[in-house]
């Protein structure tokens, strides 16, 4: 197997992982954790084809996903802080504010 | 190299598995460490120099340690596991191993589109800052603005509000 195929291979099942890790778990913060994991593997996936194209344009997209990844991480982590201020504990079973 | 980066590739799926298995939050931030270590090695080796020192950098440097402050703040939750009902973790899996089949279906036989390739110059600083400050400084700008706009939203979702009270230390 070429080793190209390999990552793109790779940064798939990756996000497979991370996908069945959001609908899996309650624990907001884990879930924030597999929404980033899913993030890293399309720049995996991007990075490859940035390779296999021979241009640099896949690396300035991973470039500004990991800058939106920073930028998701601090909104989110806010929102959780002060979620957790009201209720006392960050199950997402929780998140139901909207509901009635 | 192959052989080195099927590891390397596998320490990474198995540090992705044990933050989605591990039942408390700070061994999830840890194996998150640990993926994001490994992928920043494979970058290396896929020619993206400058996004692996980055990927050090922003991921394992910054979003890990945050996330693990926030640990350390808000503390581990117990209920997370005992509050589980089993059928939502059943229909998880198996909308998982759906994506997986997908993907996996998709994947197979358009995997010949490349070969070898490479980059001339490859992804070393100067050459990802000359396409960054040329062809991609629109974008760059922008990028700018959203870090700006985060960083000062995060502050006001974090701020507590003027009539609410102070919180009183647990435990």
């Amino acid at each position: 197997m070429d080793s190209n195929n390999l990552f793109l291979v790779l940064g798939a099942l990756i996000f497979v992982v991370g996908a069945t890790g959001v609908l899996l778990r309650r624990n907001a913060l884990i879930i924030f954790m597999c929404v980033e994991m899913m993030l890293n593997s399309v720049n995996l996936s991007l990075i490859t084809l940035s390779r296999m194209w021979g241009n640099l344009e896949g690396q300035i997209f991973v470039f500004v996903i990991m800058a939106v990844a920073a930028a998701e991480v601090a909104i989110g982590l806010a929102i959780l802080i002060a979620h957790n201020r009201h209720v006392r504990n960050i199950n997402i079973e929780t998140l139901n504010l909207l509901r009635n | 190299m192959s052989v080195f980066a099927f590891l390397i590739g596998a320490l990474s799926l198995a540090a992705a598995i044990g933050v989605v298995i591990s039942a408390k939050p700070v061994h999830s931030a840890l194996f998150l460490m640990a993926n994001f270590a490994t992928l920043a090695i494979l970058y290396v080796l896929l020619d993206a120099q400058f996004l692996a020192a980055a990927q050090v950098i922003i991921y394992a440097g910054g979003i890990v340690i945050l996330i693990l402050f926030v640990i350390m703040l808000i503390g581990h939750d117990p209920a997370d596991r005992s509050q589980q009902v089993t059928w939502p973790a059943v229909a998880s899996l198996v909308l998982g191993v759906i994506l997986l089949a997908s993907l996996v279906l998709q994947l197979t036989g358009r995997l010949e589109l490349g070969g070898g390739g490479g980059i001339a110059s490859g992804g070393s600083p100067s050459a990802v800052g000359t396409e960054l400050f040329t062809r991609f400084l629109l974008p760059f700008e922008f990028v700018a603005i959203l870090l700006l706009v985060a960083l000062i939203g995060a502050l006001i979702m974090g701020r507590r509000e003027s009539g609410e009270p102070v919180e009183e230390p647990v435990g």
